[in-house]
């Protein structure tokens, strides 16, 4: 499902090109089965986005192997790369909505750009909003959300398109006990469907609450597997 | 929650991002400049294909000491000389051209009169050429009873003119060929200002699984209409030019112009409506390989 083989990841520098840009990820090997969970945590400024960056070709790694949902991601063409990505929702640390589209658009977003027909994105729509309790919002802009109500349209963007692998970069950093609480209840619900998903996060006492295997990184060299 | 939810057209927000000002006006311009190339390497080709059948058909005949005895020594150089002429049936509008008439001519050039000169003058006889073939035979004969006359054709300014109308068609066609180039940088430059105004969406669409293609056919759909908005324009303004320059250029060319539509002939008017076409193309084009060329520097 998601297997990495002595991978390694240096940032291409533009503003110091060729300067011997520092390893971010150093000889990672790992393997989550299909329909796993995992936790990954580390230090900030471990590797924990820049990994999953990986797992949604979002970088590309300078050494190493990886299977995505069994592709190799280095032999896949732009066009396979896309697809790929349709079954991958990602949660990001940094939300990245689409500044000028109100929540409901943000969210059905995904399904447009994969050229699912309206009529079939409705209901999907409306039955997210509603897990993460923004229904009455759907008109608003991110601007007009509070932190952690964009996170949780963040959410339901990653999660209404029922991906196969679902990432979540801290998750939960922006929201209460009760919002951090739903949304994990709504991941497990989606990883018991058979979804296979890795939630980063510093957040330990969530963890305790959430068992499931962790992948530990420090300083960028995997230091916990399981 | 509203029953029905149609998607934003403009999810990428390009109207804001390539404004509908600055391109349409500049691919308008260039429209306007293609039109004037056009009709300029039209208009030269006409009014040169219109001299040279004059110069061609021309005939010049020079006749030195033409009151001399001709060679059958029965009458005059000149006489003999116009007499052959008479006969031959494809030298039409024979006309001696008059003392006065030689004098008009020359005086310029000698800055006296050619009388105070008491230079022996030739006879000058102009005619057209209307006969089959060359003027060859005509020349040998009239030498033949007049030694040293000269026959010349336009066939020296027919090469001029259209070595001239050459040249001029080529700098037309490297003013429209400068003119697509500038268009498709113009176009590219707009395209990579637009890119860089939208990356952050354009990044996060390519990584919720956009294919390169669809957002590259939606940037180019944009550029499209403002390229066809500028153009269309542009032609539209030249129009009233043209037919300006056509009034002025009226009395050199063919009579049938003028009863044309705003006096600009058949091919203008199959020629100018490919201009928003060709705009279109590049545009459409220009922007399809900016964005795809761009979407590649991203994983
Ligand atoms: N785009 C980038 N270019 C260059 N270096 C980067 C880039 N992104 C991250 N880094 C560096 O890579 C290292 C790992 O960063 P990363 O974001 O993966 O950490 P993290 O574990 O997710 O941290 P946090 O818990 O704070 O989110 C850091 O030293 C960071 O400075
Ligand atoms: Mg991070």
């Amino acid at each position: 499902m998601v297997l990495f083989e002595d991978v390694w990841l240096r940032y291409r520098q533009a503003a110091h090109p060729g300067a011997g840009s520092p390893e971010v990820l150093r000889g990672i090997s790992f393997e989550i089965p299909e329909g796993g969970m995992r936790w990954l945590t580390g230090p900030s400024g471990a590797g924990k986005t820049s990994l999953l960056k990986l797992i949604y070709l979002s970088e590309h790694p300078a050494r190493g192997h990886i299977e995505v949902l069994g592709t190799p991601v280095a032999r896949v063409t732009r066009n396979q790369a896309s697809l790929l990505r349709r079954r991958i929702g990602v949660v990001y640390q940094d939300f990245r909505l689409l500044p000028q589209l109100n929540a409901y658009d943000n969210i059905a977003l995904p399904m447009r750009l994969a050229h699912r027909p309206e009529t079939s994105i409705h209901a999907d729509v409306i039955e997210i909003m509603k897990w993460v309790g923004l229904s009455h919002r759907h008109q608003a802009l991110p601007f007009e959300l509070s932190g952690g109500e964009q996170q949780r349209i963040a959410i339901a963007r990653a999660v209404v398109s029922r991906p196969k692998l679902l990432i979540a970069d801290e998750p939960t950093g922006n929201l209460d006990d009760d919002q951090a609480q739903r949304v994990m209840l709504l991941l497990t619900a989606l990883n018991k469907l058979g979804t296979t998903v890795i939630v980063a996060t510093h957040n330990t006492a969530l963890i305790q609450r959430h068992p499931a295997p962790a992948l530990r990184i420090e300083s960028g060299r995997l230091v916990q597997d399981g | 929650m509203a029953e029905r939810h149609r998607p934003p057209a403009d999810f990428l927000g390009l109207r804001a991002a390539l404004a509908d000002r600055l391109l349409p006006l500049l691919v308008g311009a260039m429209a306007f400049l293609a039109a004037l190339g056009i009709a300029g390497a039209q208009a030269s080709a006409g009014l040169a294909a219109h001299w040279q059948q004059d110069a061609a058909t021309a005939l010049t005949i020079q006749v030195p000491t033409p009151q001399a005895q001709d060679a059958t020594t029965t009458t005059t150089r000149l006489a003999a000389v116009l007499g052959a002429l008479a006969a031959t049936p494809g030298a039409e509008g024979v006309q001696q051209l008059s003392p006065a008439a030689i004098n008009n001519l020359l005086s310029p050039w000698l800055g006296t009169d050619t009388a105070d000169l008491g230079l022996p003058l030739p006879a000058v006889i102009t005619a057209h050429w209307a006969g089959p073939g060359g003027v060859g035979p005509l020349r040998a004969a009239l030498q033949k009873l007049s030694p040293g006359t000269l026959v010349d054709t336009g066939a020296l300014w027919t090469g001029r003119v259209a070595a001239l109308t050459a040249s001029l068609q080529a700098c037309a066609a490297a003013v429209l060929v400068i003119v697509a180039l500038i268009g498709a940088a113009v176009v590219s430059v707009a395209t990579h200002a637009g890119l860089a105004q939208r990356r952050e969406t354009i990044v996060i669409v390519h990584e919720l699984g956009a294919f390169d293609g669809d957002i590259a056919g939606l940037i180019a759909q944009r550029i499209l209409r403002l390229t066809v908005t500028g153009a269309l324009t542009g032609t539209a303004l030249s129009l009233p030019v043209l037919a300006w320059l056509a009034r002025l250029a009226a009395p050199f060319a063919a009579s049938t112009l003028s009863s044309a539509l705003l006096g600009l002939p058949a091919p203008l008017w199959a020629a100018l409506p490919a201009l928003p076409l060709i705009a279109a193309l590049i545009g459409w084009g220009t922007a399809q390989l900016t964005v795809r060329g761009w979407l590649r520097t991203l994983p």
